[in-house]
């Protein structure tokens, strides 16, 4: 399986494909409706953001309080498509890419290709497994938000498949469910 | 007359709630064993990282997803029980307030408008049902919004009759795919009014995965409907392959000769419910 470290660069970008799946180390950013409802509110009154788009990625994503001991809680992928007004804007801002999960819409699909940007699906129901993948968890913003609040996740081989590439891939396409076949996947 | 203090239901509660949050049904994680066997690819991958997320989970007694749900509280309450103590609502709030505590749960629950949480997940989804005998039978099924989001209701006509009620089905799933976390299980409430309708879907997330209806052409709606949902390919998030939805649950009610309501709950890969009866 394929191992990348975050943030990508623009070939490791264009090297992904639709249906691969891969493992994530570096930083992320989760913020999922409330959070990008503040966001864009902040870009609205020309405000400065408290983290820079510039290559992020953002984990759509609001964790379980974090045990004793632990980083973070359980802290699986939410549903994207929530987030698709939200996300062409930021991506045209230089957005590196998203993680979440499920399908997102054209407009999402064409901002991805028009920068180079990707978006990685995590599984969703697998808040336990995720949460062993996040060795460090930092507050950033909204801590009024609780668990939709900008969190900074230090990550560390977050298992994922690319589900929407910089070339129009997606594995969700409706009409070709079969043209995940050709992804490179650990049992093929 | 037997007395029941609702302080019993609350520990109840909270104790259906720590267990729920942490483990999938035994038919839930025999069902996804069987489908990962039946998968390739990245559907194959899903699969095994859900698989290996309920051993984690259990081990650690960590919520198995981060969403860890709307509290959804069934009761089944006898009608020769007498409840004492503190209102049968307020008893299971308190249940819900402490195991969303003591299990490091997300409190997910918000105003509507305002967005601001409550900050405990409080109010329980509270459901009672007035039966017969002196039992108080506690369901506790926590609900995601992943998949409750992707759930609707169809007012059909009753010419639509059995084929409207399986395309009605067939298409929510559909329409759902990728985004409620497939394989799904799909409760449907075919019958009733409005709103029981709705409640009969919720009740058939109850039922075991692997059960089927007792009235044979019930169970014949679900064996049809299932086949035709994994007919259509989207597979285990999404990302195609055959296994779409682990089950079709039908629950029924007398309805109005006007009328066929028929409601799609849908339940992501993740079923977690517990009982128990004081």
């Amino acid at each position: 399986m394929k191992e990348l470290a975050l943030p990508l660069s623009e070939e490791e970008k264009r090297s992904l494909h639709a249906g691969d799946c891969v493992l994530l180390s570096g930083t992320v950013f989760t913020a999922r409706d409330c959070a990008h409802k503040r966001i864009f509110e902040l870009l609205d009154a020309d405000m400065p953001l408290p983290f820079s788009l510039k290559d992020t990625f953002i984990y759509y994503a609001g964790p379980c309080p974090a045990p004793a001991g632990r980083a973070v809680g359980s802290c699986g992928p939410t549903t994207s498509a929530r987030m698709n007004a939200f996300a062409p804007r930021l991506i045209d801002l230089g957005l590196g890419g998203i993680i979440g999960k499920g399908e997102m819409s054209e407009e999402v699909a064409a901002a991805l290709v028009r920068k180079g940007a990707v978006y990685f699906a995590a599984v969703g129901g697998a808040g336990a497994l995720y949460a062993n993948a996040v060795k460090k968890s930092e507050l950033v913003a909204f801590a009024d938000l609780l668990s939709e609040a900008v969190y900074r996740f230090e990550i560390e081989k977050f298992p994922a498949v690319v589900a929407m590439d910089c070339h129009g891939g997606s594995v969700y396409s409706r009409t070709t469910y079969q043209g995940i076949r050709s992804g490179r996947c650990p049992s093929e | 007359m037997k007395i029941v203090e609702t302080a019993k239901i609350a520990e109840a509660v909270c104790r259906l709630a720590l267990k729920a949050g942490v483990s999938l049904t035994a038919d839930c994680k025999n069902a996804l064993v069987a489908a990962e066997k039946d998968e390739t690819g990245a559907a194959k991958f899903a699969l095994s990282a859900a698989l290996e997320n309920e051993r984690i989970a259990a081990k650690e007694r960590m919520p198995v997803c981060q969403d860890t749900g709307m509290a959804c509280v069934l009761i089944e309450l006898g009608q020769e029980v007498s409840l004492s103590g503190m209102p049968l609502s307020d008893a299971v709030n308190e249940g819900v307030r402490r195991a969303y505590a003591a299990g490091n749960f997300r409190k997910s629950i918000c105003d509507p408008l305002t967005r601001v949480n409550t900050g405990d997940n409080t109010p329980a989804h509270l459901h009672v049902e007035i039966v017969a005998g002196d039992g108080v039978k506690i369901t506790f099924l926590p609900k995601g919004f992943g998949s409750e989001n992707m759930s609707r209701l169809s007012m059909l006509t009753p010419a639509e009759g059995r084929q409207g009620i399986v395309d009605t089905i067939v298409e929510a799933v559909r329409l759902a795919g990728s985004r409620p976390c497939p394989p799904v299980v799909v409760g449907v409430g075919i019958g009733g009014s409005f709103d029981s309708c709705t409640y009969l879907a919720k009740k058939a997330l109850t039922r075991p995965i692997f059960s089927h209806h007792e009235r044979e052409d019930v169970a014949s709606i679900e064996r049809e409907a299932l086949e035709k949902i994994n007919a259509l390919g989207i597979g285990p998030q999404g990302f195609g392959g055959k296994t779409t939805a682990l089950a079709v649950l039908c629950e029924v009610a007398p309805t109005h000769i006007a009328g066929l309501p028929v409601a799609v709950n849908m339940q992501c890969h993740c079923v977690r419910c517990a009982e128990e009866v004081l």
